[in-house]
């Protein structure tokens, strides 16, 4: 690929990728929001974190397959168990590292 | 000017981010390198892109020779799921300038949404400190790309399960979003949606489309049985 071709594809991606991320704080921001679209907008955290994590636990990504078997998954639950008793971020994510690098260590 | 207290707060809150950050972006340096991107091509896309999925998904693409309309338009639907990261951010930044906002939807991505969010919504930090926060993720997202171009061959992949990071954050940071049984219930239609979505339709849509559906549903049973009691 031509460096000014290039230079043009990164400079539409930072469009699109920038537009989704703008207008919907400039445009709600500065307003006075109906009452369901707020309670609305307060599960989306839980419901997209959720959605975010959830497939990588539980999928094979080529093909996507279900599995139940994935060293992901096996950390999730000492890090899940951690995070539930200690609200510690800082904690739950060493607990994490360590859960998943000793998992994978004794599978491999 | 931000004061040395709230780019303390902001660092602090950030770093979990950045240790995620440093395995992935040295492992797209690699792969850039790979495929033939300069540091200085790879450091433009890090800083005008700043969206690690769409960013491998570009690699992939240039190599297979796809069109820069596609390549676009691929980076488009992957990162429309900040719409609705976005819209639930605007509930903790009434009454920002329109200046901070311009620069801080810069900063949003999946990981400092998530800590953000509940950051900015438990009071524990102000929304400068929240800028400082997207602003040192990208700083090091950045530098690991790059980074990666010229010492990435040389890291054993894999120490210390530094690629669990980021979803060890992820799994606390839902912990903390489960302040009710409706805020569990939404969690637990998300997941099983999720699975389902990403099974059946190719692509990434799955994360907006259950995401949408698991915040419906938890809605009108909010609403139809009055589950709206809170515990912190």
């Amino acid at each position: 690929m031509k460096s000014t071709d290039y230079i043009i594809m990164v400079l539409c991606m930072g469009g699109v990728t920038y537009i989704p991320r703008m207008l919907p704080l400039m445009i709600l921001s500065d307003r006075k929001l109906p009452d369901w679209f707020a309670e609305w907008l307060e599960l989306i955290p839980a419901a997209i974190l959720s959605a975010l994590i959830v497939p990588s636990l539980f999928t094979l990504s080529s093909p996507r397959v279900f599995d139940l078997s994935k060293p992901e998954l096996f950390a999730a639950i000492p890090t899940l168990l951690f995070a539930l008793r200690t609200r510690s971020l800082a904690g739950t994510v060493i607990v994490g590292m360590f859960s998943y690098w000793g998992i994978t260590a004794i599978i491999r | 000017m931000i004061s040395a207290e709230k780019l303390r707060k902001g660092i602090e809150k950030g770093w979990p981010i950045c240790l995620g950050y440093i395995p992935i972006g040295l492992s797209f340096g690699v792969l850039a390198q790979k495929g033939g991107l300069l540091p200085w091509q790879v450091a433009f896309m890090s800083i005008v892109v700043f969206a690690g999925g769409s960013q491998f998904i570009a690699l992939q693409m240039m190599a297979s020779g796809s069109s820069i309309p596609a390549v676009t338009a691929t980076a488009f639907m992957v990162n429309l799921r900040h719409l609705l990261m976005s819209s639930a951010l605007s509930l903790h930044l009434k009454g920002a300038s329109k200046n901070f906002l311009v620069f801080f939807s810069y900063g949003i991505t999946d990981e400092s949404f998530a800590v953000n969010m509940g950051a900015l919504g438990r009071g524990e930090i102000d929304r400068e400190s929240a800028l400082v926060l997207n602003q040192v993720a990208n700083f090091t997202w950045v530098a690991s790309t790059v980074a990666g171009v010229y010492i990435g061959e040389f890291i054993p992949s894999g120490a210390f399960g530094i690629d669990y990071a980021l979803t060890g954050m992820f799994i606390c940071l839902l912990v903390f979003q489960l302040r009710g049984i409706i805020f569990v219930i939404t969690a637990a239609i998300a997941a099983a949606c999720s699975v389902a979505a990403y099974l059946l339709i190719p692509g990434n849509t799955y994360v907006i489309l259950s995401a949408v559906t698991a915040a419906t549903a938890g809605l009108m049973l909010k609403r139809r049985f009055g589950w709206n009691r809170e515990k912190r």
